[in-house]
C-alpha cells in the first residue's frame, strides 16, 4: 500500500513537476485521514466493546473474590424465594470508582451480568460497567437507586434496555445480599430532566415509601439527543447468607466460579 | 510521500519493510491510545447520562 507510486525508475531530469508532486502528497495524506477515519468507526464501534467487555469481567471475577474472601458458603444453597426476610440490609456509599455489586438481567440473556460501579464519570462508564448516580440511594433503601449505561460503545452494557418487557425481574448483587427488582416502566426524556434521579422519580414533593431502581442510557440507539429511563420496584431481598434467588442461581455461580 | 519515506529507510529491503511495519504499528497504537479516544468526545454514542457534564 505504501510504495505504489515508486515505479517511476530514473527520474528524467529530477523528477516531475512541482506541482504533481504536491497533488500526489496531498492525495495520500486525504487517503491516510480517510483510513484514519475508517480505524475511528472501527474502534468506536467494535474495539471498544471488546475492551470494555474484557475489563468488566474482570471487575465482576474480582468482586465475586472478595465476596468469597471471608468463607462464605453461600453460592450452594438456593434459597427459598417465598421467605420473607424483612427490611433489606442496605451499603454505605463507597468512593468513587469501587464495585457496589454485580447485575443479573435474565432479559438481555442468561449470561449477562455487568459490575455496577460508584460514579458516572466517563472513566467508570467507559470502562467499568453501570455507573451509579452519587447521591442516589444505595440497593434496597427507600428511594431511588439510579445508574448509567452505555447503549452503544464501551461494552453497550444496555443495549436492549428497550426489550424490557413489565415483570420483568433485575437482580442486584451486593456484599449484603441479592435485592430483586420487577421492571414497570421506561420513559424516553430529554437529557436534562435531572428529576427521573429524585428520590420518588420525577416527583420532586413526595416523598419516597418504596425503593426504585432507575437505569438511564441513551436514546436513539445510536444517537444522544434523548435519554431513556427504565423504572424498576424492590419486590424482595435476602441476605447474601440465603444464596443467590434460585432464578438466577446458576447464572451467579457461573459469574463467581467461572475465573 | 509514503514512496520517498520508503526509499530513505536504511538497510536492505526486507529490513525497510519491516521498519516500515514497525512504524505503521506504532501509528496505529497511538491513534487507539490517543487520538480515538480524543476523538471519541465529538461522537455521539457515548452520552448516556441524565443532566451530564459531557455535552452530546
Amino acid at each position: 500500500m505504501l510504495q505504489v507510486k515508486e515505479v517511476s525508475g530514473p527520474a528524467p531530469a529530477r523528477g516531475p513537476g512541482i506541482l504533481s508532486r504536491s497533488v500526489q502528497v496531498a492525495g495520500e495524506l486525504l487517503i491516510t485521514a480517510g483510513l484514519i477515519l475508517l480505524l475511528f468507526v472501527a474502534w468506536q464501534l467494535w474495539w471498544t466493546n471488546v475492551e470494555s467487555d474484557t475489563r468488566q469481567r474482570e471487575v465482576v471475577k474480582e468482586f465475586a473474590e472478595n465476596l468469597k474472601a471471608p468463607g462464605d458458603p453461600a453460592a450452594q444453597s438456593p434459597a427459598d424465594s417465598s421467605l420473607d426476610y424483612g427490611t433489606p440490609a442496605v451499603g454505605a456509599e463507597p468512593a468513587d470508582g469501587a464495585t457496589i455489586g454485580i447485575i443479573y438481567i435474565p432479559r438481555f440473556g442468561a449470561d449477562y451480568t455487568r459490575p455496577i460501579v460508584q460514579g458516572t464519570t466517563p472513566a467508570v462508564l467507559d470502562t467499568l460497567g453501570l455507573g451509579h448516580y452519587p447521591g442516589t440511594s444505595m440497593p434496597g433503601a427507600v428511594g431511588n437507586f439510579a445508574v448509567a449505561g452505555h447503549r452503544q460503545t464501551h461494552g453497550a452494557v444496555l443495549d436492549n434496555i428497550d426489550a424490557l418487557t413489565p415483570g420483568d425481574r433485575i437482580y442486584v448483587q451486593t456484599r449484603d445480599g441479592y435485592y430483586v427488582y420487577v421492571f414497570r416502566n421506561s420513559q424516553i426524556v430529554l437529557p436534562s430532566r435531572r428529576d427521573v434521579l429524585l428520590p420518588v422519580p420525577t416527583q420532586p414533593a413526595a416523598s419516597p415509601k418504596e425503593s426504585y431502581l432507575t437505569m438511564t442510557s441513551c436514546n436513539p440507539r445510536f444517537g444522544s439527543q434523548e435519554r431513556i429511563i427504565a423504572y424498576s420496584l424492590l419486590e424482595r431481598w435476602q441476605p447474601a447468607s440465603a444464596g443467590p434467588p434460585a432464578e438466577i442461581a446458576a447464572q451467579v455461580a457461573r459469574a463467581v466460579g467461572e475465573g | 510521500m509514503y514512496g520517498w519515506i520508503f526509499r530513505h529507510l536504511p538497510g536492505p529491503l526486507w529490513l525497510r519493510i519491516a521498519t516500515a511495519l514497525v512504524l505503521l504499528a506504532s501509528v496505529l497504537v497511538l491513534m487507539v491510545q490517543y487520538l480515538f479516544p480524543w476523538m471519541s468526545q465529538f461522537t455521539q454514542f457515548t452520552d448516556s447520562t441524565i443532566g451530564s457534564a459531557r455535552q452530546p
